[in-house]
């Protein structure tokens, strides 16, 4: 294929994915939207005003990065499993695979269509979090940098997951059991200063902490840990796991026979 | 001579559970044909269209299409080629009109090459009324009919059909045939059918294919195929009833009501000494026509004798 064509072939991929989730917003959009407004209102309103400060912000100011980029995780990467297990569960994808696109045309059209997913609630949140709160963006390249990264890391978890699955359940396997726990662990409701140091430690460990901290200080300018090292570490996980996906995709796991 | 427009050689498929489905075939398909490729279930005719248009891997052998080594440039290749599964593959949840733009997408075609075109495969399959519905909402015949116009949006110079009139009422099924036709006689389209209704590649196909056990069994014309059937069963519906089948020498005779018999004719045989013997015994004919499809009668025979030849093994049923 030619560049114009590789180009057509991607947006189609995008568009579709796109229209996938806009069409079925009740599912995709509304649901995260909801549940985000409950934790501003519980924990940032009602709870946060007895908490009191947390590293020098308010509480609400405090949880509004954490949430938006719990909302992005969650959004990018069950977007991108549920569409393509979807896809191989109908066999649509065959549609992809018996055309002369390219793998890695197919994976980051799915990577695209998870991180607007992703991303899109991820700014809806941030618009319901502008009724509870002033929200200032100390940093918004690094802001802006950091979220479209983490969207991109997840939705192409969600890609690995997919082509893993045998069926629906193992789709919600690592969402429920997984990225959850991490993500509740991962400081968006808490600074890991306020841990004993055993546990600030197991918490490094943590990837999502360091996309929660890196994130929360582009809004506030603070963070538990080095940006620098965050932003680094965070790249090379979409590194690593793109060339484990697209290898996947090559050797036809999960989808040839 | 130009390239055929598939060529396969040694074409060997074994599955993960040791299961082999592919034994080696050989198998050339020419520009133009009109080409079927028949096997009783199992045979290894879904692994061997699978393994063309890359949703099978294949353990060994290779493949060429228009002289394109899928090994060498498979995504060139697969410019030429248009496939029809067996199952329906599409996303039941989209719109019609969305399924064959983004098959278009998918080949690189700008959409304002691909709109007008979609236009015609959908007035041509009569589903230009329903190209805003969702796909679910089609009847079986227009899902086949949907998967034929999507195949077709990137103008494949070889299309493969595997099994797209399954399901499909008679009146509609003949014209799927007549589009077919029209697109490989007009178009210069290499069609490549598998079929469970013999009939249907009688009627269309010039030449084929028998697969069975993984192995390719008769690669001929369907004309060489019929010349080679020594038996044809006639059934002959008299204008009177008659009390039992009338005895005529050299003949088979049965009858099959008291209006109606079957004469077995063996090759070599005139089926005018039928009429002639019937006539002396004041037997009036009205009408006669096959029994059964011929292309079935020899399809049957032969996979019977491969079956006998090569018993199923437990280990492959389980397929």
């Amino acid at each position: 294929m030619n560049p114009t064509q590789v180009a057509i072939a991607l947006w189609t991929v995008v568009y579709k994915e796109v229209k996938r989730f806009t069409r079925i917003w009740p599912q995709t959009l509304l649901p995260p939207s909801i549940t985000m407004t409950m934790y501003f209102i519980i924990f940032g309103s009602l709870i946060g005003s007895r908490i009191g400060e947390m590293d020098g912000f308010s509480y609400m100011d405090f949880i509004v990065p954490g949430l938006i980029m719990m909302a992005v995780i969650t959004n990018s990467y069950s977007n991108v499993a549920s569409s393509f297990f979807s896809n191989k569960f109908q066999r649509s994808v065959e549609e992809m695979m018996v055309s002369p696109m390219p793998n890695w045309v197919i994976l980051a059209g799915f990577v695209l269509g998870g991180m607007a997913r992703g991303l899109g609630v991820g700014l809806i949140v941030t618009i319901v979090s502008l009724f509870f709160t002033r929200l200032s963006v100390a940093h918004p390249l690094l802001t802006v940098g950091v979220v479209v990264l983490t969207a991109a890391l997840f939705s192409i978890g969600g890609f690995i997951n997919a082509l893993l699955a045998d069926k629906f359940d193992d789709v919600s396997i690592v969402p429920t059991f997984v990225l959850t726990p991490l993500t509740y662990l991962g400081g968006v409701f808490y600074s890991i200063s306020l841990l004993p140091p055993f546990w600030q430690g197991a918490s490094l460990l943590n990837p999502i902490l360091y996309m929660v901290n890196v994130f929360r200080h582009g809004f506030l300018g603070v963070s538990d840990i080095p940006v620098g090292w965050a932003l680094a570490a965070i790249v090379a996980f979409i590194v690593v796991l793109f060339g484990i996906a697209l290898w996947m995709l090559e050797q036809g796991k999960g989808i040839r026979s | 001579m130009a390239e055929p427009a598939l060529s396969i050689r040694g074409l060997t498929k074994v599955y993960g559970n040791g299961f082999h489905a592919l034994k080696g075939i050989d198998l050339d398909v020419e520009q133009g044909d009109f080409f079927a490729l028949l096997g009783p279930n199992g045979a290894g005719k879904s692994t061997t269209l699978g393994v063309v248009c890359s949703l099978v891997q294949k353990t060994a052998g290779a493949v060429s299409i228009f002289g394109i080594d899928i090994d060498r440039d498979f995504a060139r290749a697969k410019y030429h080629l248009g496939v029809v599964p067996q199952e329906f593959n599409f996303n039941q949840f989209e719109k019609v009109i969305d399924i064959v733009l983004a098959q278009a997408g998918y080949y690189g075609m700008p959409r304002r090459e691909a709109l007008p075109r979609a236009e015609t495969l959908l007035k041509d399959l009569g589903l230009w009324d329903k190209r805003n519905g969702s796909a679910r909402m089609l009847s079986g015949g227009m899902k086949r009919r949907l998967m034929i116009a999507r195949a077709l949006m990137h103008r494949p110079k070889l299309l493969i059909l595997d099994e797209p009139t399954a399901g499909v009422d008679i009146e509609l099924r003949r014209s799927m045939w007549e589009y077919m036709r029209r697109i490989n006689r007009d178009e210069g389209t290499t069609i490549i059918l598998t079929t469970h209704y013999l009939e249907e590649a009688e009627s269309l196909c010039r030449n084929v294919a028998i697969i069975n056990h993984g192995e390719i069994v008769r690669n001929t014309s369907v004309r060489g195929l019929l010349a080679e059937l020594d038996t044809e069963t006639f059934l002959l519906d008299l204008a009177h009833p008659v009390e039992d089948a009338p005895a005529i020498e050299g003949f088979e005779v049965r009858q099959v009501d008291s209006a109606q018999l079957a004469v077995v004719v063996h090759r070599g045989q005139r089926l005018n000494d039928v009429f002639t013997a019937l006539g002396e015994r004041g037997i009036e004919v009205v009408s006669m026509r096959n029994r059964a499809n011929r292309l079935e009668e020899m399809f049957v025979s032969m996979v019977e004798e491969g079956n006998r030849a090569n018993p199923v093994k437990k280990a492959e049923v389980s397929q």
